[in-house]
């Protein structure tokens, strides 16, 4: 699938579109443009965890999709996310590691930042299922 | 100091509520209850949070901003003022799909409180607790209460403020 497709793709998730989510310049990478409805706190102002979550459960699924080699979008079987920093008001950055790519289950690591690759905001794994 | 509910639940409806357009009201979330160690929510089905064109289904990210944020509020409530309890970290399992059209709501609990972290954890649901579409456990950081000293007294002068409208409004009417 190239960026092109991918991003038709993208565009057809709502949700994907709620985020306002980006295809990065590197395979497997992400971003998240700032954007008003991702806010949680406006008084420092930071960005929802739970709006950072769904940006990287999202990024992992469209990673997923490139890869498993089926149209159907993959069942999330198990998601877990560490907030280790503050995720401030800028653009966000994910950058997607596929950990086991098997025939049904696939295992994916996130990671999220924002200034500073090196210095993640949030790390996550999320678990796959494929069927066809 | 005593937490004091009723203003925990004016807090929490403020976060809710009060800025639109901000990722609380895009995800459309409700307050339904708050009480000692626990916390629900609801949120209405959205067209805009559908993850599966194909299906209709939202997409497991909504549900985990949502129990994230009731997992947050149930934390709070373990506090001894008003305050904020930020998340170390959640794990998340999906059991089944959302049902599309269907309101999901969350039902979250404390189940230990220590100096530092707060544990919690939740299931999100249609109606029927026993047929959970999620299920969550999160543990929230417990920070010094006088790093929220200046966020109370925000709150409450603009609690004062509102209260002090309402008066002014409902006598108008009279």
């Amino acid at each position: 699938m190239n960026d092109v497709e991918l991003q038709q793709l993208i565009n057809r998730v709502p949700y994907a579109r709620t985020l306002g989510i980006e295809i990065g310049e590197e395979a497997g990478c992400f971003l998240l443009p700032v954007k008003k409805s991702n806010i949680g706190n406006p008084t420092l102002p930071a960005l929802h965890g739970g709006a950072i979550a769904g940006f990287m459960e999202l990024s992992a699924m469209i990673h997923v999709l490139q890869h498993s080699h089926s149209e159907k979008i993959p069942k999330v079987v198990d998601f877990a996310v560490d907030y280790v920093r503050a995720g401030k008001y800028v653009t966000t950055y994910s950058r997607c590691k596929l950990v086991y790519l098997g025939r049904r289950m696939i295992n994916v690591s996130i990671s999220a930042w924002q200034d500073d690759e090196a210095a993640p905001i949030t790390m996550a794994r999320a678990q796959f299922l494929v069927k066809d | 100091m005593a937490l004091d509910f009723e203003e925990l639940n004016c807090f929490i409806e403020t976060i809710l509520a009060a800025n639109d357009g901000d990722h609380f009201t895009t995800l459309g979330i409700r307050p339904e209850y708050v009480e000692r160690h626990r916390a629900g929510l609801s949120m209405p089905y959205d067209k805009a949070l559908v993850g599966d064109p194909d299906t209709g289904v939202i997409h497991g990210g909504a549900i985990t901003a949502l129990l994230d944020t009731c997992c947050g509020f149930a934390a709070a409530t373990a506090l001894d003022d008003l305050g904020l309890t930020p998340t170390i970290d959640l794990r998340i399992d999906y059991m089944r799909p959302a049902t599309p059209g269907l309101t999901v709501y969350a039902d979250a609990e404390v189940y230990r409180v220590t100096e530092s972290v707060i544990f919690t954890r939740a299931i999100a649901h249609h109606g029927d607790t026993e047929r959970a579409i999620a299920s969550v456990v999160g543990n929230f950081f417990r920070m010094e209460l006088d790093l929220f000293a200046g966020m109370r007294r925000d709150f409450r002068a603009a609690q004062v403020l509102k209260n002090s409208e309402l008066k002014a409004g409902g006598s108008g009417n009279e």
